[in-house]
């Protein structure tokens, strides 16, 4: 089997609209996750995102969001099932390998994750001195970045001189300044008020319309329902719904809501005590 | 580029945990002049001892009961067996004065002067001086020496304190070695230590390296080099005490006392160059340790 490479081509649609057909960008096959303590992350977990798609992935906390995540990086591994990017398995990917697997994955998180000690323009130089880009690549590359993401003003500045939003920002502008064919988000409006969360999935939104696969996994219902794309939905480590163009939960009225509220208090398997 | 960036992130990492940086460089530079002094002293021994070996003699000791007439006989024998370049006849009273030159306080308890009358010969070919104390005292079928003549007490030549010199040179060797072993292991403790801590301040720093797909040698070089870095310091700094005291206390008195300048020792410059070899050597085997413990990627 030849060595396929994760060029940006075969990855990314030309066209604006997300392609489903060809050769999916993330494809999970019934894909199962136990950590060694015993607790099932995800159950048979299958889904297909193709080229350019916009996906949510919602769920509450502890449903497996985050493990999908770190299987999409490879950073766990699947107790069964199988985990592809781009047609190509992860578990055929050597160690070595996964450097490379990574360079072609931009990921954003909640906590930023940034550098505390260096600039702004450090921390987005950072990630392409790591992969080895020339000193030239370097300069021309960063400024450009930082201009998309609206922080041409900020280059010198540290990041906790700067507000959540601007270090969120910085965080994206890292993770797509190599221009990766799909980008993972964490939770990425999770630490973020509602007006700069906008601003936040505009730019992620934004870089999706360049053609690249974006997955995020969030909880802020407010911005899925507004948004209304592909809504992948987890609930104790299993896919309960995957629709096109739908809301953070399916329509439910206030009743119905109000239902639910009493329900879940009443029989106390979710929230607290008392 | 490549390795300045490795240098830039190995300096960040150095000034960020300085105070296990200097225990490391500290004990780098003990192990390292440990060996730097010890290295010249144990060749100098083993030159000496060599060199002993090299001026032999051999001492024939005159039997109590030796008539005059004999020890006249003995003397001719001497001096008619072949290889004998001279003979020097050394008396009782004589030999007593040469020893208590050397230690006066022992032979003043003696008393009496239990030193017997002795020849001492210095052969042609030092080499073949076995052949000499063959022939004054043959072997026997049990391997003991008897004297050929009667006025022969004993005949010795200075094998055997060559071999006293030579087994003590070696347990100043063994014990050196020891020591090395000692703090060599200790060395790359510390700096397997020093690494980790580095690891651990900068595990924010790997983390973004991990996500952005840096390569596992390019996260590891700086914590590498890091290391060679504090072996290095250690090992510049031993040289640098090394040649002051060579300098200050070495030199002026071997111009002095011919016997510190005699023994062939090693050059200073290839001494140097052996030091800093086994400092970044044992720093670069630390740093390993630590990151293949530590950095699993």
């Amino acid at each position: 089997m030849a060595q396929p490479t994760f060029s940006t081509d075969a990855l990314r649609s030309r066209g604006r609209a997300p392609a489903r057909s060809g050769v999916p960008v993330v494809e999970m096959r019934d894909v199962s996750k136990t950590y060694g303590t015993g607790l099932t992350a995800l159950e048979r977990v299958s889904m297909r995102v193709g080229r350019g798609e916009f996906v949510f992935l919602v769920g509450s906390t502890g449903c497996g969001k985050s493990t999908c995540i770190r299987l999409l990086l490879k950073e766990l591994d699947p107790t069964e099932g199988e985990v592809l990017i781009s047609g190509r398995s992860l578990g055929e990917i050597s160690r070595k390998r996964i450097p490379h697997l990574r360079r072609n994955i931009g990921v954003v998180f909640q906590d930023y994750k940034l550098l505390p000690n260096r600039t702004v323009y450090a921390n987005v130089a950072y990630a392409l001195q790591v992969i080895g880009e020339s000193r030239e690549s370097i300069r021309r590359k960063v400024p450009d970045i930082l201009r998309l993401v609206g922080l041409s003003t900020k280059l010198h500045n540290y990041p906790d001189e700067l507000s959540g939003g601007e270090q969120q920002r910085v965080s994206i502008a890292r993770a797509f300044v190599n221009h990766p064919p799909l980008v993972l988000a964490d939770e990425p409006t999770g630490n973020l008020d509602p007006e700069t969360s906008i601003g936040i999935m505009q730019l992620i939104y934004r870089i999706n319309r360049t053609g690249t696969t974006v997955i995020v996994a969030t909880h802020d219902k407010e911005m899925v329902d507004k948004m209304r794309r592909r809504v992948i939905e987890l609930r104790e480590g299993r896919i309960i719904r995957d629709q096109l163009s739908g809301l953070y939960r399916p329509d439910e009225s206030t009743s119905e809501f109000a239902i639910r509220l009493r329900g879940e208090l009443g029989v106390g398997d979710e929230g607290h005590p008392n | 580029m490549r390795f300045g960036f490795f240098y830039r992130e190995a300096l960040r990492g150095l000034s960020r945990n300085a105070t296990p940086s200097l225990a490391a460089i500290l004990t780098v530079l003990l192990t390292a002049l440990v060996l730097g002094v010890f290295i010249p002293i144990v060749q100098a021994t083993t030159g000496a001892a060599n060199e002993i070996r090299s001026r032999v003699l051999v001492d024939v000791y005159v039997a109590e009961r030796a008539s005059t007439a004999e020890v006249t006989e003995l003397r001719a024998a001497l001096v008619a067996t072949p290889n004998v370049r001279s003979v020097e006849f050394i008396s009782k009273g004589e030999a007593l004065k040469r020893e208590q030159a050397r230690n006066r306080d022992a032979f003043e308890l003696l008393g009496s002067n239990p030193l017997p009358d002795s020849f001492r010969i210095t052969p042609v070919d030092p080499g073949a001086v076995t052949a000499i104390v063959d022939r004054l005292a043959p072997r026997g079928d049990e391997g003991r020496r008897t004297p050929a003549l009667g006025a022969i007490d004993e005949v010795r030549n200075r094998e055997e304190e060559t071999e006293k010199i030579l087994s003590a040179t070696g347990v100043v060797k063994g014990m050196t070695a020891g020591l090395a072993a000692l703090l060599v292991l200790a060395s790359i403790a510390l700096i397997s230590n020093t690494i980790r801590l580095s690891v651990f301040a900068r595990r924010r720093e790997v983390e973004v390296m991990r996500l952005v797909g840096a390569t596992n040698w390019f996260i590891r070089w700086p914590f590498v080099i890091e290391g060679m870095i504090v072996g290095l310091a250690g090992g510049l700094l031993a040289v640098l005490v090394l040649t002051i005291a060579k300098n200050t206390l070495i030199d002026p008195l071997s111009e002095r006392f011919a016997l510190l300048a005699a023994p062939e020792t090693i050059d200073f410059p290839l001494l140097v160059g052996i030091l800093l070899a086994a400092c970044v050597g044992v720093s670069a085997v630390g740093s390993g340790i630590t990151l293949r413990r530590f950095l699993r990627i």
